[in-house]
């Protein structure tokens, strides 16, 4: 059974805290679940389904359900990192096909910030991990076991530093407008391969932002979608995989997008050239480039080519993307940013983007997530979305 | 620019069942890999079922200890001293996490090849695998 227009995204929030020290985790999450249903014109009493993934306290769903009060009849509570919530609108949308939910609510919240936690951090082992005993005590970090992939990338395709830089560039264009933006000022390429080097290729502004906050998204049934005053953006397909290390066969070169794209676009039934928008999970340049190849959008290993130069600034080049300033400069709250890149999708379909970035005509739009590690082992979630 | 290898603190990692042949063999000195009798072919890290073919007729093999580095970062923002994260492809098949060591990190090029040599956990009985330039 396909997924293709049964369900309906008809409430998003993102918080607008970029640091909530006063706040806490739960209280985040209670926050940006009111923010959604009630920009859908419902109301937490009509939400039968919860998703959450590990930033949620606890376990997940029963801590979150009885702390705000939900009485659901669903619930899923799947963690890849920062691509689960791409997932959770999959999933949510097979469960409403199926009749199990009608209105499914899926929370992101986090204090990175307010708790120093951050992507230069060494991991601490954790017990029955497999791996852990042959990866921690080579200190893998966020960093730069992204920027193991970024380095091959250079070395077997001839990206450069410049061309990775456009991407921060290009959503820091984009940034400016975002009054909620972390970061606002706009940046050059030399700005970016100016910026400290924190492990080679990566530099500090090739990096994503570790913003407080988070967001909620609510997925709903065709019949309740078209009873509320909102637009009407629908699912129309969807991909997730995974993939790690593959037993020693390591390689570098490709991402999980490669396997989730091709399922979301063929379940969509639409091209590339049908994509007005796209939100492309950027949690460093590399994640861009490399998911742009992967997605299809490019050949493999011209994804260097097709960013430089502003071909990602709404206006200007040939895919607007992260039209919000997206984890490069707006939020990438709790070190995950898979719902900011269904939120900003849904206000381009919407035109509630800012004016200075909205795509015009935006009817179609695909948001992607990667979570965890280019490096090692990730989560990777394409959605393709679609406005009646 | 230089940037001259440094010892640094490494975690002793916490074994699961099953890991001891390995670090056992770091040891002494041996670099200690496992080959599937099915499908003939290595995998690491190390399994009872080879992750390639699903046989569970796998055994312990010693590694030459030479190899290839296939990724290379010199990550110089995570800690008190600069190290090189890189993957290693041994000349036996597969490519494993590690660090470059004892040499300017900033010379290590993609394609270079490496040879294994062990570095003191904080455990000082535990002694894990690093590679350096051959």
């Amino acid at each position: 059974m396909s997924i293709k227009g049964k369900a309906y995204i008809a409430g998003v929030y993102e918080h607008p805290t970029r640091k909530a020290e006063h706040a806490s985790l739960a209280q985040l999450h209670a926050e940006v679940a009111k923010g959604a249903v009630e920009d859908a014109g419902l109301s937490l009493k009509d939400v039968d389904a919860y998703f959450c993934a590990g930033d949620a306290p606890g376990l997940g769903p029963l801590n979150m359900i009885d702390y705000m009060g939900l009485k659901v009849r669903h619930f899923d509570s799947t963690d890849v990192g920062g691509s689960s919530y791409l997932i959770h609108a999959s999933h949510a949308a097979q469960a409403i096909a199926e009749g199990k939910c009608k209105v499914a609510l899926i929370t992101l919240a986090g204090r990175p910030r307010s708790e120093g936690r951050s992507g230069t951090q060494q991991r601490v082992a954790i017990p029955n991990v497999p791996d852990a005993p042959y990866e921690g005590p080579y200190g893998l970090v966020t960093v730069n076991m992204y920027a193991l992939a970024a380095k091959r990338h250079m070395y077997e395709f001839g990206t450069t530093s410049e061309q990775l830089a456009w991407v921060k560039v290009a959503a820091s264009h984009h940034a400016q407008y975002n009054p909620h933006a972390f970061l606002q000022k706009v940046m050059t390429v030399e700005d970016v391969v100016n910026s400290p080097m924190i492990a080679d290729p990566l530099h500090r502004a090739d990096c994503c932002v570790v913003t407080d906050g988070g967001g909620a998204i609510l997925m709903v049934a065709p019949e309740i979608a078209k009873s509320l005053k909102r637009p009407l953006v629908k699912l129309i397909g969807a991909g997730e995989s995974t993939k790690g290390p593959l037993g020693g066969n390591v390689d570098l070169t490709f991402s999980g997008a490669a396997v989730s794209g091709p399922i979301a676009f063929a379940e969509a039934g639409v091209k590339h050239s049908d994509i007005k928008y796209a939100s492309i999970y950027d949690s460093f340049t590399i994640t861009v480039v490399m998911q742009l190849e992967d997605l299809g959008f490019c050949k493999k290993g011209e994804g260097g080519k097709f960013v430089a130069d502003g071909d990602l600034i709404s206006g200007v080049g040939k895919l607007p993307f992260n039209t919000d300033g997206g984890g490069m400069c707006n939020n990438h709250p709790n070190n995950r940013g898979g719902i900011t890149k269904i939120i900003e999708a849904v206000r381009q379909l919407r035109g509630e983007a800012h004016p200075k970035v909205q795509v015009k005509n935006c009817d179609i739009a695909l948001a992607h997530g990667t979570g965890g590690s280019l490096g090692t082992r990730h989560g990777s979630a394409t959605m393709i979305m679609e406005r009646e | 620019m230089a940037t001259p290898y440094q010892d640094r603190k490494i975690p002793a990692p916490t074994l699961n069942e099953g890991d001891a042949p390995y670090f056992e063999g770091a040891a002494q000195g041996k670099l200690m890999t496992k080959y599937c009798n099915d499908c003939k072919k290595y995998h690491h890290f190390p399994r009872p079922m080879c992750p390639h073919c699903h046989s569970t007729n796998t055994e312990w093999r010693e590694a030459k200890g030479t190899g290839t580095v296939y990724s290379v970062s010199v990550t110089r923002a995570a800690g008190p001293v600069p190290y090189a994260l890189a993957y290693v492809t041994l000349d036996e098949g597969p490519t494993m996490i590690t660090n470059i060591v004892d040499c300017d990190l900033d010379t290590i090029q993609i394609g270079q090849k490496v040879k294994v040599t062990f570095k003191p956990t904080d455990d000082p009985k535990v002694l894990v695998p690093m590679f350096k330039p051959a």
